[in-house]
C-alpha cells in the first residue's frame, strides 16, 4: 500500500479520497442532518412477540390523529419480492403489520409528533392485543411437519427448496477419505455506522413525493414505493444523501421507506424517521445464519473429489424486496465448490421461512458462509490425510493453466493462479516457521498457536443472464453513466448507484482522468439521486468498479469524439489528425483546452460551423461486459493466531490476505475495502451472533450485548496484491468490494482447529467464542459440566 | 429510542441535592455513563436528574495519615491520570486505566460507580478488595459504610433514597504490599466477563481476594491459604459459593490464579 509515486492520477493511481475532505471533517450531509420547516418525527410501535395473530390495537381516543395502521393507512399495498424460481412461495409483506405478527420488532403502528420523544411516548400509548402462535425461532424445527404456519395460505415454512444432482454415488467409490460435518454460521446483523433513515416531503412545486432515505438502490426504492403506493415513478424522486455504511442493509425497500412517504403525502408534511440502535439490532439488517450437513471426498492425497451438502438458510419471516428470500440460499447452491475443480457436486438448499426479522444479503452474501462450510472441510479432510492443509489447498484449486474455467456448477473464471496466492499467502505468514515452532511446542505467552488458511472467489458485477433466471424484482442489465462537459471545461459525471464508502466519487474521477485526461478533481461525481442520474440498480454484489466503471469509461469516450470534432474545428485540422490527452486537444503544437471547446460551444456558438454536432458535450452511454456472468476476484487469508484454553480467548498474531482484484483503479482504495471487510469478517468468526430465545425474542439488543470488532481487535493486516486482469471488463478490473469479509471466519477458526489438534478438538460453528472454545474442549476431555 | 420526559437541576450544594431528593422520583446523576442509556431505553424513568457535579465538596480531596479520600465525582480518568493522590501505590491507576474506554472515564465517576453497583464494574470489586469506605450523607445523618456492605447485589445498594454517596476513603497500603487484578473481557473496553482483584498487605495484616459475581463481589475466605498455596484455588471456589455454569467457573478460577499470580508489588 501507499501512495503512488508517478504523476498518474488515471487508473491504478493511489489518489487520495476526494469525499474524505468533507467526511472526516465532518461535514458530510447524511439523512439525519436533513431537516425541513415543520418536519414532524415518526417512531414505530413493533412488536413484542414473534409470531402472534394482532386481535386488536387500541389507540387512545386523543391520539388517533397521531397514529396510523394498516387500516388506516388507506391505499398501501403489501411488499412483494417474488422470485420465478419453481417452487417459490410469496410472502406478502404488509409494510404495518395486519391480522398477524411475525418477528418481534415487525412495525405494527406509525406514530408522529414534533420530536422523536414525544413518537414515542404517543407509541407507549397504543395497547396491542396479541395471541401468542408458537414461535419458530430454529430454522431446523421450522421444517419440521407440524411447526406453526407462518404464512398460513403455505404448506409448509419454507419458501424454496432446490436441489442441484451430481454423481456422487461414483465418486464416493473411489474416495479413500470422507469427512462429514454439520457447520452452522450464526445470525449477525450488519451494523453499519449509520443506521437507517428516511425523510419524505411532497414537493409542490414539481408535484413529487421526495424520498431522502439511506440507500444503496435509489432507483429501485422508486420502482418498490411504486407498486406498494400505486404512484406512477415520474411522481417519486428518491434522493440517497451521504451514507454511513450500507453492506446490504440499504439494498433493499423497507417497509417503513413505503409508511413515511405515505405520510408525507397524506399530512403534506415532512417527515422523518431515524432508526435507532435499539431498532437496528431488533428488527432489522439480520443476515449470514446458515446451517450446513455437508460431506467431501477426496483421495488419498486429499485432492478434493466432490461435495454433497444440505444447506439449511434461515431466511426470517419475510421475502425482501428487490433480492427475496432465496438469493441466499440460491448462492449456496451455485457457489459451494468454491475455487476448486470438482468432479461431482450435489446440494439441497431450503430458504426456511422463521419468525425472525428477514434476512438481508450482507456483504459477501453467502460466500462467508459458503467459503467457512467448504474451507473447514478442507482442513477436516487434511487431519483426516495427515496433511498440511495448504498442500490439500494447493492440490485442489483450480490451475492456472486450466483458466478460463467453466466450474461445476457453471461458474466462469476470469483467469488467475489460485494456488499462487495461497503460496504467497503461506510465505507471508511464515508457514515452515509457524510448524517449526509448533513441532517444537513453542508457545506464545503459554498459549498454542495456529494457523489457518482460506482461499476463495469472489463472483462480483454479475448481470442479466445470472438474475433473470432467478425472477426477482430486479434484473440488472446496461449500466448508463452521464457525463457532461460544463462550460468551463470541467466535467459531470452522473451515475444512478450510490457510494457509501466505497470511494466513487474518486475511483470515478479517476477513469474520467483516464479516458479524458482531466485533473479529478475537476470532475464531480454526481450519484444517488433518481431525478439526476440514469437508472441503475445500484451499489451492490461487488459490481461498482466493473459496471459504472466501464459505463463511465464508455461515455468518456463518446464524449472525446464530441470533444474533437470541435476541437479539430478550432485547430482547423482534421479530426483523424488530434490527439486527446490533459484535457485538451493536440495538432502539433497547437492545442485547444477542454475549457476553449466547451466554451466555444456553450458560449460563443457562433464561432461553430454549421454542421457541427447538435448532440453537444453531454453524453450518456451504457455499458456491459462481455461475459457478464461476473468477475471472479479470488484471494488467500492466512491467520495466525494463539489461544487461551482456560478462557477460550483467541489472539490474532498476524493476518495476510494475498488478493487478486484485476487492474486496480485505485490501490489504496481496495486496500481501504479489504480491511473494512476483513474486520467486519474477524466480528462474523469471533464476535457478532444475533441470538434468539425459544420465544423468537432477540437476546442480543444492545450494543452490549452485540459486540462489534473495534480498532484494539483487529491486528495489523498485511495485503498483497496479484494484478491479473480480467478479459471481460474494460480495464481489466474486477468486483472485490465484498472479499474481505468472506475468508476470516474460515481462516480464523482453521487456525483455532490447528492450535486445537492436539486435543481433538475441532469449532464448526461462527463465531467462535470463548464459551464455545471452552467447552469443545471440555467436551473433547470428557470434562463437561 | 429518547428518554421519556424529566426534570433536570443542577445542584450548587449538598443540601440542595438532598431537599431535592425528597422529591418522589428523583435521582442522582454525576457522570451519567451508565444512566445514560438507562434512560434513553426508557428502563429508568425518573421525573427529576439531580445533577451533583457541580458540588465543589464532591470534588474534593482529604489526605489522612492512613487514608486518602476522594470526592464522589472524580472522574475515572483522574484517577487514571494520577491528577488525584494515591493511597496505593498504583493500584487505583491501574484499576481506573482499564475501565472500559477514556471517552467513558473522561465522564465516569468513581462514586457513581459505587452507587450504581453494576456487577461487571471494576470499582465495586476493586475498591473491596483494598478495603475502602464510603461516605453516605443523608438528611438525618452522615454514615460511613465499608464498600462490602454498601454493595448489596446487582444494581443494588444500603444507599437510602434521601441519601448520596459523597467520598470514598481509601487506606495506604504498605510498602511491602502487593496487588493484582485481572479481568477478562472478550474485547477491549467491554464489560467483564469474570474480575478479581487481590490485595496482600501482611505488614497491615490485611489480605483480600475479591470475584465479581453476578450479584455481588465476593470476598473470598482463605485468602492467605489461596496466596501460599494457589492449587488450593479450585477447592475454594467451590466451597465459596461463587455460582455460575462450568465455563463461568473456569473463567473465575482462572482470573484468581491469574490475580493471585500476577501481583505486583506496591513499592514507591
Amino acid at each position: 500500500m501507499g501512495a503512488n509515486l508517478t504523476d498518474s492520477k488515471g487508473v491504478g493511481a493511489s489518489l487520495r479520497r476526494k469525499e474524505d475532505a468533507r467526511l472526516l471533517a465532518g461535514k458530510g450531509r447524511f439523512v439525519g442532518d436533513i431537516r425541513f420547516p415543520g418536519q414532524l418525527e415518526v417512531a414505530f410501535v413493533r412488536s413484542p412477540m414473534a409470531h402472534a395473530l394482532l386481535t386488536r390495537v387500541d389507540v387512545p381516543e386523543d391520539l388517533r390523529s397521531r397514529v396510523f395502521t394498516m387500516d388506516t393507512m388507506s391505499g398501501v399495498k403489501a411488499i412483494l419480492a417474488k422470485s420465478g424460481l419453481e417452487g417459490f412461495k410469496v410472502s406478502e409483506q404488509p409494510p404495518l403489520a395486519k391480522d398477524k405478527v411475525r418477528f418481534v420488532g415487525e412495525p405494527i403502528a406509525m406514530c408522529f409528533a414534533e420530536t422523536r420523544a414525544e413518537a414515542e411516548d404517543i407509541a407507549e400509548c397504543v395497547q396491542v392485543e396479541l395471541e401468542d402462535l408458537g414461535a419458530n425461532s430454529d430454522m431446523l424445527k421450522a421444517v419440521q411437519p407440524g411447526a406453526p404456519l407462518i404464512h398460513p395460505e403455505w404448506t409448509d415454512n419454507i419458501f424454496l427448496e432446490t436441489f442441484i444432482d451430481g454423481d456422487i454415488e461414483a465418486i464416493a467409490k473411489k474416495a479413500v477419505i470422507k469427512v462429514t460435518r454439520e457447520i452452522d454460521t450464526s445470525r449477525q446483523c450488519m451494523t453499519p455506522i449509520e443506521g437507517k433513515g428516511t425523510v419524505a416531503i411532497w414537493d409542490r412545486h414539481v408535484e413529487q413525493l421526495v424520498l431522502y432515505t439511506s440507500t444503496q438502490m435509489p432507483h429501485i426504492v422508486r420502482a418498490g414505493l411504486s407498486e406498494c403506493l400505486s404512484l406512477d415513478q415520474r411522481k417519486i424522486r428518491v434522493i440517497a444523501p451521504d451514507i454511513g455504511g450500507g453492506f446490504g442493509w440499504k439494498g433493499l425497500l423497507q417497509a417503513e421507506e413505503v409508511c413515511l412517504a405515505w405520510l408525507a403525502m397524506h399530512l403534506d408534511r415532512p417527515v422523518r424517521w431515524l432508526e435507532d440502535r435499539r431498532e437496528h439490532l431488533v428488527a432489522a439488517a439480520n443476515c449470514r445464519e446458515h446451517h450446513y450437513d455437508i460431506t467431501g471426498y477426496a483421495d488419498a492425497k486429499g485432492k478434493l473429489l466432490a461435495i454433497d451438502a444440505t444447506a439449511h438458510v434461515d431466511a426470517g419471516a419475510y421475502s425482501i424486496y428487490p433480492f427475496s428470500a432465496c438469493l441466499e440460499a440460491a448462492q449456496v447452491g451455485s457457489i459451494l465448490p468454491g475455487p476448486y475443480d470438482l468432479e461431482a457436486f450435489r446440494c439441497r438448499t431450503f430458504s426456511v421461512c422463521t419468525n425472525k426479522p428477514p434476512i438481508v444479503p450482507y456483504r459477501g452474501v453467502a460466500r462467508t458462509a459458503v467459503c467457512f462450510a467448504i474451507e473447514l472441510i478442507i482442513d477436516a479432510i487434511a487431519r483426516e490425510a495427515g496433511l498440511d492443509p495448504v498442500d490439500v489447498r494447493l492440490c485442489s484449486l483450480v490451475k492456472p493453466e486450466q483458466m478460463p474455467f467453466k466450474n461445476i456448477t457453471g461458474k466462469d473464471f476470469d483467469m488467475g493462479d489460485y494456488p499462487e496466492s495461497l503460496r504467497r499467502a503461506a510465505a507471508a505468514i511464515d508457514l515452515k516457521g509457524v510448524r517449526a515452532r509448533q513441532a517444537a511446542g513453542d508457545r506464545a505467552n503459554g498459549r498454542r498457536i495456529g494457523i489457518g488458511f482460506a482461499t476463495y472467489t469472489e463472483q462480483g458485477a454479475h448481470g442479466t443472464s445470472v438474475y433473470h433466471g432467478w425472477g426477482i424484482p430486479m434484473v440488472p442489465g446496461f449500466e448508463q453513466a452521464g457525463v457532461r462537459l460544463t462550460p468551463d471545461g470541467t466535467l459531470e459525471v452522473r451515475v444512478g448507484n450510490q457510494s457509501h464508502g466505497q470511494g466513487m466519487e474518486t475511483t470515478l474521477a479517476q477513469v474520467a482522468n483516464e479516458m479524458l485526461g482531466i485533473d479529478p478533481d475537476l470532475v464531480n461525481v454526481i450519484h444517488g439521486d433518481t431525478a439526476l442520474t440514469p437508472y441503475s440498480t445500484g451499489t451492490w454484489g461487488s459490481r461498482g468498479a466493473v459496471m459504472v466503471g466501464g459505463a463511465v469509461a464508455n461515455a468518456c469516450s463518446k464524449l472525446a469524439e464530441r470533444i474533437c470534432q470541435i476541437g479539430a474545428h478550432l485547430l482547423q485540422v482534421d479530426a483523424a489528425q488530434i490527439e486527446l490527452r490533459d484535457a485538451a486537444v493536440f495538432s502539433g503544437e497547437s492545442f485547444a483546452t477542454f475549457a476553449d471547446i466547451a466554451h466555444t460551444f456553450y458560449r460563443a456558438p457562433q464561432d461553430l460551423p454549421p454542421d457541427v454536432n447538435p448532440d453537444g458535450l453531454e453524453v450518456v452511454s451504457g455499458y456491459r461486459p462481455k461475459v457478464d456472468t461476473g468477475t471472479f476476484s479470488y484471494a488467500s487469508h492466512a491467520a495466525l493466531i494463539a489461544v487461551d484454553e482456560e478462557i477460550g480467548h483467541i489472539e490474532l498474531l498476524d493476518y495476510v490476505i494475498v488478493e487478486d482484484g484485476g487492474t486496480l483503479i485505485n490501490p489504496m482504495v481496495v486496500d481501504g475495502q479489504i480491511y473494512g471487510g476483513a474486520a467486519q469478517g474477524i466480528g462474523t468468526a469471533l464476535y457478532e451472533e444475533m441470538w434468539f430465545d425459544k420465544s423468537g425474542q432477540p437476546r442480543a439488543t444492545t450494543l452490549a450485548d452485540y459486540l462489534l470488532p473495534a480498532a484494539p481487535d483487529i491486528p495489523n493486516i498485511r495485503i498483497e496484491h496479484m494484478e491479473t486482469p480480467s478479459p471481460n471488463t474494460f480495464f481489466g478490473q474486477k468486483g472485490i468490494g465484498e472479499g474481505g469479509a468472506i475468508a476470516p471466519p474460515a481462516a480464523i477458526t482453521n487456525a483455532i482447529n490447528d492450535a486445537l489438534a492436539d486435543l481433538d478438538v475441532e469449532l464448526t460453528v461462527s463465531p467462535v467464542t470463548p464459551r464455545r472454545v471452552v467447552e469443545a474442549i471440555a467436551h473433547a476431555r470428557g470434562t463437561e459440566g | 429510542m429518547k428518554s421519556v420526559a424529566f426534570e433536570y437541576v443542577k445542584a450548587s450544594g449538598l443540601e440542595d441535592a438532598a431537599v431535592a431528593l425528597q422529591q418522589d422520583g428523583a435521582k442522582v446523576v454525576a457522570g451519567c455513563q451508565s444512566l445514560g442509556p438507562m434512560l434513553n431505553l426508557r428502563l429508568a424513568r425518573p421525573s427529576l436528574l439531580i445533577d451533583i457535579t457541580g458540588i465543589g465538596e464532591l470534588t474534593k480531596i482529604e489526605e489522612r495519615r492512613d487514608t486518602v479520600t476522594l470526592g464522589a465525582c472524580i472522574t475515572h480518568a483522574a484517577i487514571e491520570d494520577g491528577a488525584v493522590p494515591d493511597p496505593t501505590n498504583g493500584a487505583l491507576p491501574a484499576v481506573a486505566a482499564n475501565i472500559a474506554y477514556r471517552a467513558i472515564r473522561n465522564r465516569g465517576t468513581i462514586g457513581g460507580s459505587l452507587a450504581h453497583a453494576d456487577p461487571a464494574a471494576d470499582w465495586p470489586t476493586a475498591l473491596m478488595a483494598l478495603g475502602a469506605e464510603a461516605e453516605i450523607v443523608g438528611t438525618k445523618e452522615t454514615r460511613h459504610v465499608p464498600v462490602e456492605d454498601l454493595v448489596l447485589g446487582a444494581f443494588q445498594t444500603g444507599l437510602a433514597d434521601d441519601e448520596i454517596l459523597t467520598s470514598v476513603s481509601i487506606p495506604r497500603v504498605s510498602k511491602s504490599a502487593r496487588f493484582g487484578f485481572q479481568k477478562f473481557c472478550r474485547k477491549v473496553g467491554e464489560f467483564a466477563e469474570a474480575m478479581c482483584a487481590v490485595l496482600d498487605d501482611p505488614e497491615r495484616g490485611f489480605t483480600r481476594i475479591v470475584v465479581a459475581t453476578d450479584s455481588k463481589p465476593v470476598i473470598l475466605d482463605g485468602a492467605d491459604l489461596m496466596i501460599r498455596e494457589p492449587e488450593t484455588i479450585g477447592d475454594r471456589v467451590a466451597i465459596s459459593g461463587l455460582g455460575g455454569d462450568a465455563y463461568v467457573t473456569q473463567l473465575r478460577r482462572a482470573v484468581i490464579r491469574r490475580a493471585i499470580a500476577g501481583m505486583q508489588p506496591l513499592g514507591r
